[in-house]
């Protein structure tokens, strides 16, 4: 998989190597994720594929420290989160990831501002520059005339831009998207592929789950599972030139 | 995030709900302000009582005659009628062979119509010695007190009470006018100064009021009154002897007054055939209300806490609709970083909003507790006076007295029930997958 990735100076921000998932449904086991190994490059952009039951799920909920797996090694930020406790995998969630979700998943009761907030409320220490850092944030997903207003009172393509300010918010090392936009038109789908886009460029890591070819041509690097392993891995696009990572994403 | 944040954050999401939050806080609410306000009822009544038994004073023994029931005085009836209670013997007994008592006052007491022209109440003729203003702490608002020379003398002297005095004279200055007790006439040299009612004493319930009183000298009593009592009852005549209503006696140490006590029982024991006395330790009597108050008041905080368990009920019951209802959220936080303990305190600061709600409140209606005892009494005197008047006088004079430390401690447990039934919901909340909460519908 390594020769797929031409430029071996990049920084591999998230690795699993051997990894295993099984489910018992009714009686009998569900290999879920069976043996899978993959590397996550800084400024890469993968989509992961796959029909219903492959197993792209079970590896996105890996990817984000909510499931752990049954047998193998995930090392994020240098450290194996495998066989981390709940507590730790909670800190690691807040601090490394990112979460884009297609039902959005913003808390109704919270303005546009302090839903992007959430996320800096569990950072221990606190990451400096809060709200400046949120304000700047919606600015950038081109919500600072709206940063009062409840998620109700949003259209789902402006919903989804918060939730990706809001994935931004702890400067995470892996946005993981869950079909970022299952729920939204073709246009609204293309603006908010825009807007991944330019974070990818900016030196940001993304992985989505999607079944949408046309938003799949979108990442730099399709991975298709097939009944928990996987089946092939396409380059679409040349993975992003060397950035200087850290200034890039200073800017966000 | 800050507490503060916290509470505000959780004061928002119970605003959601304002209803269902409002009736939980109420639940709260009245068990605290019924803490607050059976506290103060219990505490306004013992110390009514206190406050009267500490009027007899504590280094106080009081030595009254009791009248035997029915078939033990049979025995000791003649025909000179019944004859029962302290005798002048006893007095000197006392005084001559307890030497811890550094002074004793001898009292008769009968129930005389006393009157001034067309002006009559039904008094209480005392015949006393000098002392007995002293030991009782009567003070004279005019003219003097009955003094040894009116003793030796069998003066026809009398000492009205404050209100006989208003009542006999509402004009006139009573002060060297005569008044007539029973059939014999007496001159005025005194007026007491008001005084408010003390305890119960020797059996008889109602707590002893001063405002009827005339003083007259001991020895007056004994020569124009006499030790023998004629009283009209169910048709018959029934003649008692009594000789004393009542000794006083004080000593000098309040360490002293239980042993005293006990030699003056054995001292009375030794020439009474029957029990017709009784010896009220006032000190006695102040620890039995102290013990009373804490009875009443561990069970008044027993019927509180009831009440503030079923608010906490209420509350479990609210946040654990409130937990299934924000599975998602929970799944959101949890998934953005939140560790079970941080879920587990948010909705805790949730619970202890509306229960500190409920409590602040509860202590706020808590101090209404005086006002609308009053409102109540007015009302009831107002609109029902036969009721209110069939009341007994301890609870016509009920004044609720606010305890500190049930105002704390009401706030203090309403925090707490929060703590207490908000774990469960809260743990349960901490407890969910993150994946299946955030799949939740």
């Amino acid at each position: 998989m390594n020769e797929l990735q031409p430029t071996v100076d990049r920084e591999i921000v998230a690795s699993i190597v051997g990894v295993s998932k099984v489910y018992k449904l009714g009686g009998h086991t569900v290999r879920a994720l069976d043996n899978v190994s993959i590397d996550f490059r800084q400024g890469d952009f993968v989509a992961i594929m796959g029909s219903s039951g492959s197993g792209k799920s079970t590896l996105l909920n890996l990817l984000g420290c909510l499931d752990r797996p049954d047998s193998g090694q995930y090392i994020l930020a240098g450290r194996d989160v495998a066989a981390m406790d709940d507590e730790t995998l909670s800190r690691i969630r807040g601090r490394y990831l990112g979460f884009i979700f297609q039902s959005y998943n913003l808390i109704q009761q919270l303005s546009v501002v302090e839903n992007i907030e959430v996320p800096l409320s569990y950072q221990r220490p606190p990451l400096p520059g809060g709200r400046e850092r949120c304000l700047k944030l919606a600015e950038l997903v081109g919500l600072s005339g709206r940063l009062g207003h409840r998620p109700t009172e949003l259209s789902g393509g402006q919903q989804q831009r918060v939730a990706i300010a809001r994935a931004l918010v702890n400067n995470p090392h892996v946005i993981l998207a869950d079909e970022p936009t299952g729920n939204l038109d073709t246009a609204t789908s293309h603006e908010i592929m825009d807007l991944l886009d330019a974070l990818n460029r900016a030196g940001r890591t993304i992985v989505m789950v999607t079944h949408e070819n046309d938003i799949a041509e979108r990442a730099r690097r399709i991975v298709r599972l097939r009944d928990g392993r996987i089946d092939t891995i396409s380059e679409v696009r040349p993975a992003l030139p060397v950035v200087s990572g850290s200034i890039a994403l200073e800017r966000l | 995030m800050s507490l503060l944040q916290q509470l505000r954050l959780g004061f928002r999401s119970l605003m959601l709900h304002k209803l269902r939050s409002a009736l939980a806080v109420l639940g709260i609410l009245i068990g605290v302000t019924a803490v607050i306000w059976l506290v103060a009822m219990g505490e306004g009544v013992s110390y009514q009582a206190q406050q009267q038994i500490k009027d007899l004073g504590a280094t106080s023994i009081i030595i009254r005659s009791i009248k035997p029931s029915e078939e033990s005085s049979r025995d000791v009836g003649s025909r000179f009628g019944i004859s029962y209670g302290l005798l002048r013997d006893d007095y000197e007994r006392i005084v001559t062979n307890v030497p811890t008592i550094s002074r004793a006052v001898p009292m008769r007491e009968i129930s005389r119509e006393v009157r001034h022209r067309e002006y009559a109440i039904d008094g209480q003729a005392i015949g006393c010695t000098p002392d007995y203003f002293g030991m009782n702490r009567l003070t004279i608002a005019r003219g003097r007190a009955i003094s040894e020379v009116d003793m030796k003398g069998y003066a026809n002297v009398v000492v009205l009470a404050w209100e006989a005095a208003r009542k006999l004279f509402p004009i006139e200055d009573p002060l060297g006018r005569a008044v007539q007790i029973g059939t014999e006439f007496y001159v005025v040299v005194g007026i007491a100064a008001e005084r408010t009612a003390a305890a119960a004493i020797g059996g008889s319930l109602d707590a002893r009021q001063y405002d009827r009183d005339v003083y007259i000298p001991l020895s007056t009593f004994r020569a124009r009154i006499g030790d023998r009592v004629f009283t009209l009852r169910a048709g018959t005549t029934q003649l008692e002897t009594v000789e004393l209503t009542q000794i006083t006696a004080v000593v000098e140490d309040m360490k002293e007054v239980d042993a005293t006590a006990d030699i003056i029982r054995s001292l009375l024991q030794r020439y009474h055939k029957s029990v017709d006395y009784a010896v009220v330790v006032p000190k006695e009597l102040l620890e039995q209300a102290e013990t009373m108050r804490a009875m009443f008041n561990v069970l008044l905080l027993l019927i509180a806490g009831i009440s503030l368990l079923v608010g906490g009920i209420g509350i479990m019951n609210i946040m654990l609709a409130t937990v299934t209802e924000r599975t998602r959220e929970i799944g959101i936080r949890r998934a953005l970083g939140a560790t079970k303990g941080e879920i587990v305190r948010q909705f805790l600061c949730e619970t202890v909003v509306l229960a500190g709600t409920g409590g602040l409140l509860g202590v706020a209606f808590g101090f209404l507790c005086g006002p609308t005892v009053n409102g109540v009494r007015m009302a009831v005197g107002a609109f029902l006076p036969e009721v209110w008047s069939a009341l007994p006088p301890n609870i016509r004079n009920l004044e609720p007295r606010l305890a500190p430390w049930s105002i704390i401690a009401a706030f203090a447990i309403s925090v707490g029930v929060g703590i207490l039934f908000g774990i469960y919901p809260a743990r349960r909340a901490a407890s969910m997958d993150p994946i299946e909460a955030l799949r939740h519908e």
